[in-house]
């Protein structure tokens, strides 16, 4: 770890704070764009109510004041009230639903990359044969499938015509197809990207070299080959837990699992701008912090970058 | 004339002239190639892509040219009728099935064009709903890269060309844009531009297309040209250290002059890529928003918005979740292959 590798770390983590801070700020200020503030939905409601109302949730101030009140409050995580559902903090809601909704995030991933990698380069190793042709197929069929899709087909087919399994994820085992759904899609691009760059990697002097030398072929295969392979693999897996997070909000209302896409949904159908906006700026300073840390490990994973 | 004998003068008795036929073997005649033929005739050897290309054309067809002839149009529920009360039998119409009124038609002898996919809850005629929806998809999925087309062309450009501070504050935007999760951002402004955007446009023809619509357009603009813009300044970038920059510039160019009639036809191909992997990827953003509910204004389907009605229903009417998210998956599909395979084909870096 040298200092221009500190200098850039330094550097990205200033960027990832500012753009938080960005997307914080826009979150605030369209939100309060809003005519009638985020009581509109009550439209039943009086005018007297409406202003105690205003007055308890504090948004009789001046903007600005209720900007840096909100500003301070997020940096303490504290979104403030759910508007939706009373007496509950949107900060409650999201660590309730989250636990559930990273746990299958989580796997999912996981999934993606363990399965996507190994079949990626079993189709480099054996390429140009059926196997290699068989797994291009699928992966390029799923690859351009949307998690919802699948969610649904999956649905549709285990849960409603097969019965295989129970059609809400309040069990572990209704958790299965959530994950399968999430996975298939980022499992394809890994798998294509990992084939890609290993055929890549293998035409190198390098291989060559190493199977001149007669060292064993799976030695080669993982020591040499993979590790170099597997770089372009690391720079998507920022990119996936965003999708895999935002696809799990509707995967989640598919098989209604209790996770934070249902309480996210719900808060679209009821305009809860409170639960709004504290999943917007807790799920986008989540994929932020994801991206910051996949461009550090893609640095030190892959000295041969540029670090201007 | 005598011939010494090591000398190594020819005897030109040996040789004789060259026929007419035996010219023409040495010619080598070739018909001169420019970079977009060259490309075509790569592009149409690729199995895949003219496959994908002919669903494509297809689909486009389907979507622009049945809705004008069909019977029935979207919204109509069938068995409301003016004055008479609502029939029922047309509702939830299994595929090739008629509402009571059509079965009298059929017992006259007349000809009732079926309902292929059947009816809706609401006896809507699913055909044509499907259709509908996929053209709203298309149309969303092709405007959309234009949009994102434009801006990225002129951002990218101006941040390639002019470099320096310009460039630097530029791309710092850019990265702020980029690393944000769009699909949160997208529906954090769909909600608000619906509320917003709903006064201004009542009474237009905008409100027909619904509130949802134009902010997904909104959103593609202010959001997706990110990558765009990336991609055209590397280009520029590059491009801008040739010797014909150079001496246009010397001569006293404009730098809009120059971006416009020398860097960015040279990075045509780079651009036309990019734009036809935007396609699918805009079309599966409406979708899932609308799949939200924060798409297309009921009663306009789209394929999203069809799918994720049909999970209500999803017991006995799965055909018709099946249906949409087929097409979804076909219209990506074949977009993403069809832009994969023009990939291969034109980009300069790939050529072998």
């Amino acid at each position: 770890m040298n200092k221009k590798m500190l200098n850039y770390i330094l550097k990205r983590f200033l960027l990832a704070l500012f753009t938080i801070w960005i997307v914080i700020t826009i979150t605030f200020f369209i939100m309060h764009a809003v005519p009638g503030g985020p009581f509109l939905s009550e439209k039943a409601a009086s005018p007297e109510t409406t202003a105690a109302l205003q007055a308890k949730y504090g948004l009789d101030k001046p903007i600005l004041e209720q900007y840096f009140n909100y500003l301070s409050g997020v940096i303490k995580f504290d979104f403030g009230p759910s508007l939706k559902y009373k007496g509950i903090t949107v900060t409650e809601l999201i660590v309730t639903g989250f636990k559930t909704s990273a746990f299958i995030g989580g796997i999912a991933a996981l999934i993606a990359i363990l399965i996507g990698v190994f079949l990626g380069s079993i189709a480099a190793v054996n390429h140009k044969t059926k196997l290699d042709q068989a797994i291009m197929f699928f992966s390029t069929a799923f690859v351009a499938l949307p998690s919802f899709i699948t969610a649904s087909i999956l649905l549709l087919v285990f849960c409603v015509k097969l019965q295989w399994f129970p059609a809400n994820g309040l069990t572990t085992k209704g958790l299965i197809l959530p994950i399968i759904s999430l996975s298939l899609s980022p499992m394809s691009y890994i798998t294509r990207l990992t084939r890609s760059s290993t055929l890549d990697v293998m035409g190198q002097d390098y291989i060559r070299t190493a199977k001149a030398k007669g060292v064993n072929y799976w030695v080669i295969i993982f020591k040499h080959s993979l590790r170099n392979a597997l770089t372009p693999v690391i720079t998507y897996i920022g990119p996936m837990l965003a999708s895999v997070l935002t696809g799990s909000l509707v995967v989640e209302k598919i098989f209604t699992v209790a996770g934070i896409g249902k309480y996210f949904v719900s808060s679209i159908v009821n305009r809860d701008y409170m639960m709004i906006m504290g999943t917007t700026i807790f799920l986008t300073t989540i994929v932020i912090i994801m991206l910051f840390l996949t461009d550090i490990m893609y640095k030190i994973v892959n000295p041969r970058v540029d670090l201007e | 004339m005598s011939k010494k004998p090591l000398s190594f003068q020819l005897d030109l008795s040996k040789f004789k002239k060259a026929t007419e036929e035996e010219k023409t073997q040495t010619v080598q005649m070739r018909e001169s190639t420019t970079f977009w033929k060259d490309g075509f005739n790569r592009l149409k050897k690729n199995k895949v892509a003219m496959l994908c290309l002919t669903i494509i054309v297809i689909i486009i067809i389907i979507a622009i040219f049945v809705p004008i002839f069909w019977p029935y149009s979207y919204d109509q529920m069938l068995g409301v009728k003016q004055g008479v009360g609502v029939d029922g039998s047309y509702n939830n119409l299994a595929p090739f099935q008629f509402g009571a009124t059509e079965l009298q038609l059929k017992a006259q002898g007349k000809f009732v064009m079926p309902h292929i996919f059947g009816t809706d809850a609401q006896g809507r005629d699913y055909f044509i709903r499907v259709i509908y929806g996929t053209r709203i998809s298309l149309f969303v999925g092709i405007f959309a890269s234009i949009i994102v087309l434009i801006i990225g062309l002129i951002y990218g450009s101006i941040s390639g060309y002019f470099g320096g501070k310009v460039d630097l504050i530029m791309m710092r935007i850019v990265d702020i844009i980029y690393s944000l999760p769009d699909m949160l951002i997208i529906i954090l402004l769909s909600v608000v531009f619906k509320q917003v955007l709903t006064p201004f446009i009542k009474g237009t023809f905008l409100a027909k297309l619904g509130v949802g619509m134009i902010s997904i357009y909104i959103v593609f603009a202010l959001l997706y040209w990110v990558s765009m813009a990336r991609l055209v300044r590397g280009e520029i970038l590059t491009l801008k250290q040739n010797e014909y920059v150079l001496a246009a510039r010397s001569i006293g160019a404009k730098p809009s002059y120059i971006i416009r009639k020398h860097l960015l036809p040279n990075s045509m191909s780079v651009i036309i890529i990019s734009t036809m992997l935007q396609v699918p990827s805009a079309i599966f953003t409406e979708s899932f928003l609308s799949f939200l509910g924060l798409g297309v204004n009921i009663p306009m389907p789209s394929l999203g918005s069809l799918a994720s009605d049909a999970l209500n229903g999803i017991n006995s009417y799965s055909y018709r979740l099946v249906i949409p998210a087929v097409m979804i998956w076909l219209i990506v599909l074949s977009f993403n292959l069809f832009g994969d395979g023009i990939r291969d084909a034109f980009d300069p870096k790939l050529r072998k």
